[in-house]
C-alpha cells in the first residue's frame, strides 16, 4: 500500500534522509519517532509527493488521491466556516463532506463557525476532519495530537483505528513516544535521517519502547 | 487531467479566494483607498495649463492600475501560507494548472474591481470623455490587465515563500509590465483623443498575443514555482 525505497534527500549540507526504505500494508500502522530535524517532516513530505528525493522513490497505491494529511498547521483558511472550509477541499477530491464526520469530531455546533474563532483545539478537530473529507485509505500523520485536548485526542485514535479497520494504512511522526505508540502496529526510530530501529511492536508498551527509543537515539 | 476538471477546480480555488477576501474586505479597501488617494492627488497637484487632461489621464489611470495590481498580487498567495493551505493544495489531486488559473480568476476579479473605480475617477477628476469610447477602453483594459496579471500571479506564486516578498514581486514585475502598460498607455491615449478605431487596432493585437503568450508560459512554470 505504501513503499519507500532507499530514500536520500539533502537540504545543503544537513542529511535530511538517508537510504530509508519501508513498506506499510493495510491495517499498519507505523509510528516514527525521532527528536526535532531527525528528518521525519521530509520523510512525510516524500511520501506525500510535496517533495522529489534526490534519490529513491516512494509510492503510495492509489497516489495524491488515496492520502489524508494531518500536520502541525491545520491548512484550513480562518475568514471560512468549518462547513465551507470541508465543503472546499471536498469540491478538490471531488466528493461531498458529510455530515457524519461532523459528528464524530463534536463538530456539529460549530460548523457554521469562521475557523479563526475557533479554540486551537477545535481548529486542530477541524483539520482532522480536512484530512478525512475524502475517505482516505492512506493517513500521514506529522504530530497530529498537538494542540489537542483529551477528549479530541481521543475521537482521534478512535477515526484512526476505524480507517486501520477498514484495511488503510497510516504513517505518524511525532517525538512523543507516549501519543503514538499505542496506535502503532509497526515502530521506528529516527536519528539524522537513518532508520537506527525498524521493528513490529510486538505488544511492546509506550514504557518499553520510550525506553529503548533513549538508548537508540543517545 | 480533463479540461473539464482543470476548469471546474480553477473555480472552486478562485471562489474560495473571493469568499475570503469578501469576509476580510482588507486587500480590496486599502487598495480601493489607495486609487482614490492617488488620483486626488494626481488632480490637485497637476497643471492644467501646462499638459492638458487628454495627455495626462491614460498614464496617471495606468500608473494607478498598476501600483494598485502590484498590491492585490502581494496577497493572492499569502492566503494560502496562512495554516500551510498551500501544503494542502499541493497534496489535493489536482493539476497545477488549475491552483494557477484559480488564482488568476480571483485577482483578475479583484483588479477588474478596482478598474471599475478608477476608470470613472479618472473620467471626474480629468474630464475626459469615456461614455463615447467606453467599448474599446474596456477592451483595451481588460487586454492589458489579462497580461500583467497572469505574469503577476506567476511571480507571486514564486516570492511568496522567499524573506522579501513583497520587494521581490514589483522588481521582477515591472520590467514584464513595461510592454503591455506602454501599449495600453499608448491606445488609451488614442481613444480619450477620439482618434479612430483603425489607430489602435495593432495594439489590441499586441496585447491579445502578450496575454496568450504570458498566459500559457505561466500555466506550464507554475508548477516548477511551487514544487519544493
Amino acid at each position: 500500500m505504501l513503499r519507500a525505497e532507499g530514500l536520500k534527500h539533502r537540504f545543503g549540507a544537513i542529511s535530511a534522509l538517508d537510504d530509508v526504505s519501508f513498506t506499510v500494508q493495510p491495517g499498519q500502522t507505523l509510528a516514527v519517532f525521532g527528536p526535532n530535524g531527525a528528518g521525519k517532516t521530509t520523510l512525510l513530505k516524500v511520501l506525500a509527493g510535496l517533495i522529489q528525493p534526490q534519490h529513491g522513490r516512494a509510492q503510495v497505491e492509489g497516489g495524491r488521491r488515496a492520502i489524508g494529511w494531518i500536520g502541525h498547521q491545520p491548512q484550513l483558511y480562518g475568514q471560512l466556516t468549518v462547513r465551507e472550509n470541508l465543503r472546499f477541499w471536498a469540491s478538490l477530491y471531488d466528493v461531498s463532506p458529510s455530515d457524519d464526520l461532523l459528528s464524530r469530531l463534536g463538530l456539529d455546533d460549530h460548523a457554521d463557525r469562521p475557523v479563526r474563532a475557533l479554540s486551537r483545539g477545535l481548529v486542530q478537530r477541524v483539520a482532522i476532519a480536512r484530512a478525512l473529507v475524502h475517505d482516505p485509505r492512506v493517513l500521514l500523520l506529522d504530530e497530529p495530537f498537538t494542540g489537542l485536548d483529551r477528549v479530541a485526542a481521543e475521537s482521534l485514535r478512535r477515526l484512526l483505528g476505524d480507517v486501520m479497520k477498514q484495511g488503510g494504512a497510516s504513517v505518524l511522526v511525532t517525538h512523543n513516544v507516549e501519543e503514538g505508540t499505542e496506535l502503532a502496529t509497526d515502530v521506528a526510530f529516527m536519528r539524522a535521517g537513518r532508520f537506527v530501529h525498524f521493528a513490529p511492536r510486538a505488544g511492546r508498551g509506550s514504557a518499553q519502547v520510550a525506553e529503548e527509543y533513549r538508548n537508540a537515539i543517545a | 487531467m480533463r479540461s473539464p476538471d482543470l476548469l471546474r477546480h480553477a473555480w472552486a480555488i478562485a471562489s474560495k479566494d473571493l469568499l475570503v477576501e469578501l469576509r476580510s474586505r482588507t486587500a480590496i479597501l486599502s487598495v480601493a483607498v489607495f486609487v482614490v488617494l492617488v488620483l486626488v492627488v494626481f488632480n490637485f497637484g497637476r497643471d492644467p495649463t501646462a499638459v492638458s487632461n487628454i495627455d495626462l489621464a491614460p498614464s496617471i489611470l495606468w500608473v494607478t492600475f498598476t501600483f494598485a495590481a502590484i498590491l492585490a498580487l502581494n496577497r493572492a498567495f499569502q492566503l494560502e501560507l496562512e495554516n500551510q493551505a498551500l501544503e494542502g493544495l499541493l497534496l489535493a489531486p489536482v493539476d497545477r494548472g488549475s491552483i494557477y488559473l484559480g488564482k488568476l480568476i480571483a485577482n483578475l476579479v479583484f483588479v477588474a474591481t478596482i478598474e471599475c473605480l478608477g476608470v470613472p475617477l479618472v473620467a471626474l477628476f480629468f474630464n475626459v470623455p469615456i461614455i463615447p469610447h467606453l467599448g474599446p477602453l474596456v477592451a483595451t483594459i481588460a487586454l492589458a490587465t489579462v497580461g500583467f496579471v497572469a505574469i503577476g500571479t506567476l511571480f507571486s506564486a514564486m516570492t511568496v515563500r522567499t524573506r522579501f516578498a513583497e520587494l521581490l514581486l514589483p522588481v521582477l514585475l515591472l520590467p514584464f509590465m513595461i510592454l503591455p502598460l506602454s501599449w495600453a498607455a499608448l491606445a488609451t491615449g488614442r481613444l480619450l483623443a477620439g482618434r479612430p478605431l483603425s489607430e489602435i487596432t495593432g495594439w489590441l493585437n499586441m496585447l491579445a498575443v502578450y496575454d496568450l503568450v504570458f498566459v500559457i508560459l505561466a500555466v506550464l512554470l507554475f508548477p516548477a514555482t511551487v514544487n519544493e
